[in-house]
């Protein structure tokens, strides 16, 4: 790939609500266990009933797994510019609106907050609204995470 | 929710709620890029690694992120009160072909609100005495 740097243009870039994500509960299992995450409630619905929730409570990072899904729409782009060899994650951050649960049918909307550059350095970050699946092919339900990621690009002279 | 978790009332700002010491092998890297769907080859492919200018196979900085927060799960009792988890990757890890890498994680209080009924827990989180989150801080709601 010739001197690529990401496109500045696709800064404030929204795309399309993405196909619903079903959130199971082996997938939350394995996840944990994968983040040696032994809490009860991510693993014994009994526990997550005794918690008060209606099955079993995915680990605090596990929306990344559903944002990652989100952001490839854009960091996967050709046009974008982005080369993957040369991006390192800078910083990521999660605003649960509320704790995402086995069963959960979750659509996402990707945002590119920004794109900067300075000299042969660029840094994109990105937010990824996290809803309920709408019934039926209804809008986007209930908000119920913000998972924000910032990427680094290093040009090809540094 | 967390009936028998820590109460606000009983905290103050320095406190070290929890400590725990962490391995990674190779083995929890391969694990966590299925349980994710990150399979970056720098995270399992040695190769490619030192191609692309690193010391070595590295772990994924979620991974670090995702299994440091377990500390802080445990103390509270409840997944679900951690209401906002935010870090900057400030260092890699690197994971050795053979045996393991041990990331050491210190929780403190960072900050207590009252009003809003949350407590901010900071993690200082180091592998071989650096720093590798950088600004690692959760924000847990307590009944």
């Amino acid at each position: 790939m010739a001197n690529t740097q990401p496109d500045t243009a696709f800064a404030g870039r929204e795309y399309p609500a993405t196909e619903p994500y079903q959130v199971g509960r082996e997938k939350i299992r394995e996840f944990a266990a994968a983040v040696g995450a032994q809490h009860p409630a991510h693993h014994d619905i009994v526990a997550a009933r005794g918690l008060g929730y209606p099955d079993l409570v995915a680990p605090p990072t596990f929306a990344v797994v559903i944002a990652q899904r989100a952001e490839s729409q854009y960091v996967a782009d050709p046009a974008a510019g982005i080369d993957f060899s040369r991006v390192v994650h800078a910083d990521e951050k999660f605003e649960h609106h509320r704790p995402i649960v086995a069963g959960d049918e979750l659509v996402t909307i990707l945002h590119v907050d920004s794109v900067t550059q300075r000299a042969s350095i660029s840094m994109v970050t990105t937010r990824c609204e996290i809803f309920a699946a709408g019934t039926d092919g209804a809008a986007p339900g209930e908000h119920v995470a913000t998972v924000t990621s910032s990427l680094v690009v290093r040009g090809e002279d540094s | 929710m967390s009936e028998q978790g820590p109460e606000l009332a009983s905290l103050t700002v320095g406190d070290v709620v929890a400590s725990r010491a962490i391995e990674l092998d190779r083995a929890t890297l391969v694990r966590y890029a299925g349980a994710s769907g990150d399979f970056n080859p720098i995270h399992w492919d040695e190769g490619f690694a030192t191609e692309v200018g690193l010391p070595g196979v590295i772990a994924h900085g979620m991974c670090t992120m995702g299994s440091v927060i377990g500390v802080v799960t445990d103390w509270v009792g409840d997944p679900g009160a951690i209401v906002r988890y935010g870090t900057r990757f400030t260092k890699p890890v690197p994971v050795p072909a053979r045996g393991t890498a041990v990331v050491d994680v210190v929780a403190t209080v960072g900050a207590v609100d009252p009003d809003a009924g949350t407590v901010r827990v900071d993690l200082t989180v180091t592998h071989e005495d650096v720093k590798v989150l950088g600004r690692a801080q959760a924000v847990v709601r307590l009944a």
